[in-house]
């Protein structure tokens, strides 16, 4: 009882500061617009506060937009072409996790707050929903948090859209060159144990690696779909275990990674190869697997000897207050340096900042030489492993900003 | 409401077309917040075809709903847009009529419960199909609609709706379902046949709860189970017709369309509290307004007058 009620005390001086900080904002906002010269570019963008899409985007999409406004506001604002500045003002909306809301939601950025650029909504069924809107309005679509094979043709049908993911073949491709070498060096037999969640994202991997895994001579041993409210796999691991296979593979969303990972270690069950699916990239997840977490493979990954990644995961630790996650954040601020970027060169226009996009070398937390190839971000790290308490990204011997991958996986401690 | 029909049809007629017309004067975003409404004026009308006078309330909506976005989302590429408005009505309708036979002599509560289950348990088949045997999670709507078709149609099925709702409410069958409402007993007694009637009406209520799914569907280009069988189309189309009185023709649209601009207008002003506030709508519908609005506003004239 004493507890809760120095939590209700603690909980109304946050508020109280809050307020108070809020006021301030207002205040110092107020005279700030006033410092700078020019009226402020709008930016809106509709994005989930609320429903099931609510966690996914508060991990990748809006902690990162938030991120870069404040950014580019505390440099002064937008740089144009003839070097003056303008602050950004920001319009944002809750979709509710709703198709038809996020679709009226940004007919109503276009054509009511008539705003100056847009930005996506996260989830690949979202960027599809708004696509033909945005390509209608000529807004550039930053899809950062959409992972679809179909991006080629994408880019045909809507020619302002632009793709920062990748698909579900890459992932999967460069995951079973990894597989080859192993196997190739003895370090794995060829069967291969794998479990995917009934929803989106798992059937759209699977899909992928079923050809991509038997092309490559590999025994799928073990192929089993689960429904996305499952929590006890139990029998799964056993089942799995039993299959002889020296790779399991789990396309599984953040609660069944967390999941999976517990329980594969209760039954000491510790395959060559242990790769799962969202979640393994969380920085939470080392403290989710008790900090057992070396030599587990998943899906994105980041190179540890890129000054600017660290100094961005550094930026975003401090202004959000936790770090980003090893994946699609990282792509998703790049695609707002880029559009930063591009303004700079060619101004306000929609379609001049698209031609930009497409065309421009840009100098982002990626590299300092990021380009588009056909509307689409192509150099992403697609397979990543824990490796000394990092999730760096991997490839099978190593160089061009990944490391080596190291199997087998150690025992789980 | 009162108004002669040879009053009522022209007026009706009038507004229908300055409605229809509207598209080609306003914005775009408005277009698009008159497709929502028209969405939601049809569903609220059909839903109360059923749930008004029978007194079963169903959440069952997005069922439907869904049902027939999905069959747009499968057939899109295969058939011509009106055969594939036509399957989807006639998938809505064996669906609704295999879902009647086995339920509808369930009663109260346990109806609800249903409802409720049924909604997950068809966006669970679909999952399940498309998984197992498709191998196809999420489908592409590529049709060359924008808002103001998508809107043109809604506003068609929306008139056929009050129709078919005005032709009810004055036939047989409707005065059948008032009795039903009162008193399923004394009802079966004076020689109507109760299941039969309930039947009629759920599968009409829920086919045209399918056409509206299958017309919203290219709005929204990819269709996945959890985009398409939202629980909250349910629970909104209910507070609507709640809210209007869904034992009279009006009824659910006038509460659907107040609803709508507020639940706008609150996502524009407070994207943050948006699902506090439905909440406390509800309850307040709920306690201070039971029979709905119009009802209400004849207990207050009445009151006044005694």
């Amino acid at each position: 009882m004493k507890f809760r009620i120095a939590e209700a005390a603690r909980a109304a001086r946050r508020l109280s500061t809050h307020a108070a900080a809020a006021a301030l904002l207002v205040a110092t906002g107020a005279t700030s617009v006033v410092a700078q010269d020019g009226t402020p570019v709008t930016i809106g963008y509709a994005v989930s506060k609320s429903g099931p899409n609510a966690g996914g985007s508060d991990m990748t999409v809006t902690p990162n937009y938030e991120l870069w406004v404040k950014e580019v506001n505390d440099a002064g604002g937008l740089t144009l072409p003839d070097g003056s500045r303008r602050p950004i003002e920001v319009i944002a909306y809750d979709d509710r996790s709703s198709a038809e809301e996020v679709v009226r939601a940004v007919e109503r950025l276009a054509t009511q707050d008539k705003v100056d650029f847009i930005l996506p909504p996260w989830g690949t069924g979202f960027n599809l929903a708004v696509a033909p809107l945005m390509a209608k309005f000529g807004y550039p679509h930053l899809a950062g948090a959409a992972v679809t094979d179909k991006a080629p043709d994408f880019v045909k049908r809507w020619d302002t859209s632009f793709w920062f993911m990748g698909g579900s073949k890459d992932y999967v491709e460069a995951f079973t060159d990894i597989l080859v070498q192993q196997r190739e060096a003895g370090a794995i037999n060829d069967k291969i144990a794998m479990i995917s969640v009934a929803d989106g994202f798992g059937i759209d991997l699977v899909k992928a690696a079923r050809p991509a895994f038997e092309a490559a001579g590999f025994d799928i041993s073990y192929d089993e779909t689960f429904p996305p409210e499952t929590s006890d796999f139990a029998t799964i691991l056993g089942e799995a275990s039993n299959a002889g296979a020296d790779t399991f593979v789990a396309f599984s969303y953040p609660p069944h990674t967390f999941a999976l990972t517990k329980q594969a270690k209760v039954a000491a069950f510790n395959p060559p190869v242990f790769y799962l699916g969202v979640g393994a990239g969380f920085p939470i997840y080392p403290g989710i697997a008790g900090g057992s977490v070396e030599g587990v493979m998943s899906l994105g990954g980041i190179d540890p000897q890129n000054e600017l990644n660290a100094a961005y995961r550094a930026k975003h630790e401090e202004i959000v207050g936790r770090a980003p996650d090893y994946w699609g954040s990282v792509l998703v601020y790049a695609s707002l340096q880029m559009l930063g970027q591009a303004i700079e060169r060619v101004g306000l226009d929609k379609a001049a900042v698209a031609e930009e996009l497409s065309g421009g070398t840009f100098s982002t937390v990626l590299g300092e030489q990021t380009r588009l190839e056909d509307n689409q971000l192509r150099a992403i790290n697609w397979v990543g492993q824990w490796q000394d308490g990092a999730f760096v990204a991997v490839s099978p011997d190593g160089g061009n900003g990944t490391a080596a991958v190291k199997l087998p996986k150690p025992d789980w401690q | 409401m009162t108004m002669k029909p040879s009053i009522a049809f022209p007026v009706a007629a009038a507004v229908l077309a300055v409605l229809a017309a509207a598209p080609l004067f306003i914005p775009d975003y408005w277009t698009g917040v008159l497709l929502g409404m028209t969405g939601y004026v049809t569903l609220a009308t059909a839903w109360a075809l059923f749930s008004g006078p029978t007194r079963y309330v169903s959440l069952a909506t997005v069922a439907f709903f869904g049902v027939g976005a999905y069959v747009v989302a499968v057939l899109n590429e295969a058939l011509p847009y009106p055969l594939v408005l036509l399957s989807a009505a006639g998938i809505g309708m064996i669906l609704a009529l295999a879902v009647g036979l086995s339920t509808l002599r369930l009663a109260g509560v346990y109806f609800v419960i249903f409802t409720f289950g049924l909604a997950e348990l068809v966006r669970q088949t679909v999952s399940w199909w498309e998984v197992n045997i498709t191998y196809t999670m999420g489908r592409y709507v590529f049709l060359p609609f924008e808002g103001r078709h998508i809107y043109w149609q809604l506003l068609a099925l929306a008139a056929v709706t009050l129709l078919i709702s005005w032709a009810i409410g004055r036939s047989r069958l409707g005065l059948a379902l008032k009795a039903i409402g009162d008193d399923e007993v004394v009802a079966a007694h004076a020689g109507i046949d109760v299941t039969r009637v309930k039947l009629l009406l759920f599968v009409i209520s829920a086919t045209l709860i399918t056409l509206v799914g299958a017309i919203q569907a290219p709005r929204w280009t990819y269709i996945e189970p959890s985009i398409v069988f939202n629980p909250t189309v349910s629970f909104m189309t209910l507070i609507m017709a709640l809210l209007g009185g869904p034992m009279r023709l009006w009824g659910p649209a006038l509460g659907a369309i107040p609803l709508f601009l507020l639940f706008e207008w609150l996502s524009v002003s407070f994207p943050d509290h948006f699902s506090i506030i439905l909440g406390l709508l509800f309850i307040l519908i709920v306690f201070v307004m039971p029979q709905g609005v119009l009802a209400k506003i004849d207990d207050i004239r009445k009151g006044g007058r005694a």
